[in-house]
């Protein structure tokens, strides 16, 4: 009997914690906050620092999404998952939104019922070697001990780059960024693989940096992009208009810096963009002002760039196919009107 | 009338110096036979060899400041890893301002250990400042209350973790492992086959497949828009998972509780419940103490396999001071450190659980 | 208690014991059965709306990624299915060979806790306490690190012995080339066990007949030793060995043990055998000294009281509990994927993660440990019964 109504009492909790689930966006009103899934240890993308403020293009990213919902930036609240349970947390809706350098490719949106929003950074994969390897190029790693993280697309471009080389490797999987590079320092592997982008960052981190290089080859294609679940066309529409609205402030000319001053701008698409003639907001459910929070908040896609991953962090990288496309890179908005 | 008179100079003669005091004691156990002596040797010789540089390593080459000044290139230990990130090991991302509510906590926690050592302690009473003090450390680390902040689940981490898990753990694994170890035990057909594969199916997986499931399966099992935190659902996982063995632990308990307490319980016209509840349990679970401390134990070391699915727990954060480059190459510091404090942990607990062996043995 | 008969004809429905465990018992599935299916449906339905996809057609479809090592030819054109045999294989060589190693080095702690002298019988006890107490997966990661933190790079191997090397990729050491010969030799080794086994039978049969003994011990050395060389010296004594060189980034020939599988080995064994250690020490304990003296009394020699009157006694306290730990190791080396050996659990997570299936990933998981589970725990039932008293 005791068992039965312990049953009992445990179908009925489950239901009642169970809320009617309405769009994310109410959800995410009701409660005050968006919460986040990030890396956790990917040093220019999502990781805390020593003070325990979370820093990284990813992180910003989720803060513009706060920014354009709550007008408040620091309204998030961060999941840090690691590369198996991240599509799980997203699918069951522990988190509202996932911004833990993804990769969109077509089996995620399809088999895993995900949803890719704009690109917040187009990577590519290569490899680190030590120097004192004396290795040029991808073409010599015949036989080499290959440090790779498992479960993510670098393991299966990596398999891939060795197949079609017709070259032999010995893949060592560690689950953990930070682990992988541990041993990657420590020449348990002859080289790491991943996107350019954290190779840099582990690269920043080496004992002595100078004792590394990135090898010239790009493997793969990595278009890194938050992701939302399918079905909720709203809150995909307004994670993608948050990071498209980076782009097209950086477009603008509008800063974080001079973004007030612009409100007095007298260019229409200036106008629009910050709300000054209302209609974007609105037809997104937000605040008229929400590309300006965004701006305002976080800034456009150049500063966050820069303050994340460029020229003056350690990681040191170029903008590249990350450049505006007025600039010869990949970034490109469509007009918000 | 004959009595035996004792030559006095007997008791004179003393043993042989060789035989007795320190010299003896020597001998009788470091050099008896020649095979104990060349055992001896080499042991000793054994550990002339490894304990100087160690000590040396550890304690007089090592470095303590945290700045971690000279530790690139010391000869000896880094523990200024230690000292340095001290905080951030045992707190985890807990605010920093309020890490003396979760230390508060764990003082409570100890106090409590430390007065339920006494078996005079041991009443009703005793259960229900267990329960209340459970539940003043839970509220501690989640504030909320008389104006204090409200830290999030998502922040707790470390040591606080590590304990709340395998407390929590156990506690609420032993009411479910008391019901499925009844079940295992009952005539009932259709209860005791659940039980029975209940209990077998999960002492037959390891605990991290059901960590696994709590982490990337569960949160499919519920209604759209549910969501159980990640710390509550690996909490779970630990309670299903501890309950199996504490139910075999109790069924132990069951099974040495003789006949005919039963019959005389049932003659007395005692009914099932009134005949477990007086009876059989209160017997059952005296008998088996010390088993569920070994239990606890288990919890308190298999916590640390949270780090797998990345909730941080006193080895995670470890191991994410560990990853930080100024820090590379010190892991068998940072290690060590850990494994003093675990040690330290069980071998109280262990120490206590035979302690409590003993004395519960001549009592019954 | 309920199940008596009372056969009264008109008791009330909650009264009558069968009737109600009856009802309970309904109760209890019907609860359960609720449970089950409202998780099931739920499931159900998120997987719909989300349009995961579902069923273990993955199975059949390239896995595309590389594992490290491998029992079995593999590549990354193999299977799903071809990838996860691969993880069970690994898994068994390690839990294989781990409880071997665990066995024997608990039973030499054991022993040694048991030994008149008191500076081992005391470092056995610091090994018991220490290893026992400080958690596995800590244990494995110190080692791991160890293993790749202080060992040299491959071109500064470390090489004690001609042949051997160690260094952060693992432990190299050379073998004998390949030739039909060795092959001949290990059917000889075959041979020679089923002839020592057939031998003791007839020694013991003899032993209880007439009470003569054989000296079985070295007839078995020698036969286990001799039928191999036979046959090798028959084959024409190939003498070519297999002997690792540095090529390119690492050494190829010899056979390699890679720091992983070397960190969780010696990590699973150094834990478990603190236990087993305990276990065999309870289990010589257990035999009464009134046993040992008895038989020295009627004049068997030292060994002959340990293996004929001791070790027939212990091991029927020994065997259940070592089952246990036996099954503990093989559970725990599922801890592998934190320290990267392609084990099953991880093929099993890289699995999940590639295909975002992750219910039937962990099905599988289960599924397959309760096997190794279930296998395990009947074997040594087996073995159990076959070592219990026979009562008379």
């Amino acid at each position: 009997m005791r068992r039965l109504s312990a049953g009992l009492a445990m179908v009925a909790m489950l239901v009642l914690i169970g809320s009617a689930s309405a769009g994310t966006l109410d959800d995410v009103k009701a409660k005050g906050f968006i919460q986040v899934g990030v890396n956790g240890e990917l040093f220019g993308f999502g990781k805390p620092d020593e003070k325990g403020v979370w820093r990284g293009l990813d992180v910003d990213t989720a803060r513009a999404i706060a920014a354009a919902v709550f007008g408040d930036a620091e309204k998030v609240k961060y999941t840090p998952l690691t590369a198996v349970t991240r599509f799980t947390a997203l699918q069951s809706g522990e988190v509202d939104v996932l911004c833990r350098n993804a990769t969109r490719i077509l089996t995620r949106e399809t088999s895993l019922g995900l949803n890719f929003a704009q690109v917040n950074y187009y990577d590519g994969q290569g490899f680190l070697v030590p120097k004192s390897l004396g290795v040029k190029s991808a073409k010599e790693l015949n036989g080499a001990a290959v440090c790779v993280l498992p479960g993510t697309t670098t393991e299966l471009n990596v398999a891939d780059y060795f197949r079609s080389t017709g070259m032999q490797m010995k893949p060592v999987v560690i689950e953990n960024t930070s682990e992988l590079a541990k041993a990657f320092f420590a020449g348990r592997c002859d080289c790491l693989t991943s996107d350019v982008s954290q190779l840099a960052g582990t690269r920043a981190v080496a004992p002595n940096p100078d004792d590394y290089v990135i090898l010239p080859e790009v493997i793969s294609k990595e278009p890194l992009a938050p992701a939302v679940r399918h079905g909720d066309d709203q809150w995909y529409d307004i994670v993608n208009f948050s990071v498209l609205a980076m782009i097209e402030a950086e477009e603008l000319g509008i800063t974080s810096q001079n973004v007030d001053e612009m409100l007095k701008s007298a260019d229409p698409k200036v106008q629009r963009f910050l709300g000054v003639s209302p209609g974007n907001g609105k037809s997104l459910g937000l605040d008229e002002k929400y590309a300006y929070h965004v701006v305002k908040l976080v800034g456009n896609y150049g500063e966050v760039f820069e303050r994340n991953v460029g020229k003056d962090t350690p990681l040191k990288m170029d903008r590249g196919l990350n450049a505006l496309w007025t600039n010869g890179g990949l970034m490109y908005s469509p007009p918000f009107k | 009338m004959t009595v035996h008179v004792y030559d006095s100079r007997t008791a004179e003669i003393k043993p042989p110096v060789t035989s007795v005091g320190v010299l003896g004691w020597i001998r009788k156990n470091l050099f008896d036979g020649w095979f104990n002596s060349v055992l001896t040797v080499l042991v000793l010789a054994l550990l002339v060899k490894m304990v100087p540089p160690f000590v040396r390593w550890a304690l007089l080459d090592s470095h303590w400041l945290p700045s971690g000044s000279g530790c690139q290139d010391a000869q000896g230990a880094c523990w200024s890893i230690v000292t340095a990130n001290l905080r951030f090991i045992i707190f985890g991302f807990y605010p920093h301002d309020l890490q003396w509510r979760p230390l508060l906590a764990m003082i409570i926690l100890v106090a409590l250990l430390f007065y339920s050592r006494n078996r005079k302690h041991w009443r009703y009473a005793l259960g229900w400042s267990w329960l209340a003090g459970l539940a003043v450390m839970g509220l501690l680390l989640r504030g909320g209350f008389f104006g204090m902040a409200v830290v999030e689940s998502t922040q707790w981490g470390g040591l606080p973790l590590t304990l709340l898990l395998a407390v929590f753990g156990l506690t609420g694994a032993y009411p479910l492992g008391v019901l499925l170890a009844l079940g295992r035990a009952s005539r009932m057909r259709a209860v005791k086959t659940l039980c029975i594969l209940y209990i077998e199916m999960i002492r037959g997986v390891p605990l991290i497949s059901l960590l696994f499931m709590s982490s990337v399966v569960f949160p499919l099992f519920l209604p759209e828009g549910v969501t159980v935190n990640k710390i509550l659902r690996a909490q779970a996982a630990i309670i299903l998972f501890t309950a199996a063995y504490i139910a075999e632990v109790v069924r132990g308990g069951l099974q040495a509780i003789a006949r005919g307490q039963y019959e005389a319980a049932e003659s007395l016209g005692l009914n099932y419940y009134q005949t477990m509840r007086l009876i059989v349990l209160p017997q059952a679970l005296k008998i088996v103490i010390p088993p569920s401390v070994s239990i606890l134990i288990s919890a308190f070391k298999d916590t640390s396999l949270v780090v797998i699915i990345a909730l941080y727990d006193l080895l995670k954060t470890t191991k994410s001071v560990l990853a930080d480059p100024r820090w590379m190459g010190f892991s068998a510091e940072a290690y060590i450190f850990l494994a003093l404090i675990y040690f330290c942990c069980c071998y109280f607990m262990s120490n206590y659980s035979r302690r409590l062996e003993r004395e519960l043995d001549t009592g019954l | 208690m309920q199940t008596v008969d009372t056969g009264a004809t008109r008791t009330p429905l909650l009264n009558d014991p069968a009737k109600r465990s009856l009802i309970y018992q309904v109760g209890v599935l019907l609860a359960v059965g609720a449970l089950a299916y409202y998780l099931v449906s739920n499931t159900l339905d998120n997987l719909e709306r989300q349009a995961i996809a579902t069923g273990f057609g993955f199975l059949e479809k390239e896995s595309a990624f590389e594992i490290g090592e491998s029992l079995i030819a593999y590549s990354a054109a193999d299977s799903y299915a071809r990838a996860l045999w691969v993880g069970v294989l690994n898994t068994l060589k390690v839990s294989f060979v781990g409880i071997l190693l665990t066995v024997l080095l608990g039973t030499l702690i054991g022993i040694a806790r048991l030994s008149t002298n008191w500076l081992v019988s005391r470092i056995a006890a610091i090994y018991i306490e220490v290893f026992q107490d400080i958690p596995i997966l800590l244990q494995l990661f110190f080692w791991y690190a160890f293993f790749y933190e202080m060992l040299p790079a491959p071109r500064q191997a470390l090489n004690p012995v001609a042949g051997l090397f160690l260094c952060n990729r693992g432990l190299i050491f050379a073998v004998p080339a390949e030739h039909p010969d060795w092959g001949w030799a290990g059917w000889a080794f075959l041979a020679a066990c089923g002839a020592v086994y057939l031998l003791r039978r007839w020694a013991l049969q003899r032993l209880f007949k007439t009470g003569k003994t054989v000296p079985l011990f070295w007839i078995a050395v020698g036969l286990l030793s001799g039928l191999p060389l036979l046959a090798w010296l028959l084959g024409g004594a190939p003498t070519a060995m297999d002997v690792p060189e540095l090529r390119g980034f690492n050494f190829q020939g010899g056979v390699s043990v890679s720091p992983e599988f070397a960190a969780l080995l010696l990590g699973l064994v150094l834990y478990t055998a603190a236990f087993v250690a305990e276990i065999v020490r309870a289990g010589i304990q257990s035999v009464n000294r009134g046993q040992t003296e008895a038989a020295k009394s009627i004049g068997l020699k030292p060994g002959q009281v340990l293996s004929l009157v001791v070790l027939p006694q212990a091991l029927r306290v020994i065997i259940p509990p070592l089952t246990s730990q036996m099954l503990n190791l093989t559970k725990n080396s599922s801890l592998a994927v934190a320290i990267g050996y392609p084990d099953f659990v991880s093929v099993a997570n890289t699995t999940i993660n590639q295909t975002g299936q992750a219910i039937e990933g962990v099905a599988l998981i289960m599924a397959v440990y309760l096997c190794l589970s279930l296998l395990t725990s009947a074997l040594m039932n087996w073995y159990n019964k076959k070592m219990a008293l026979v009562e008379r």
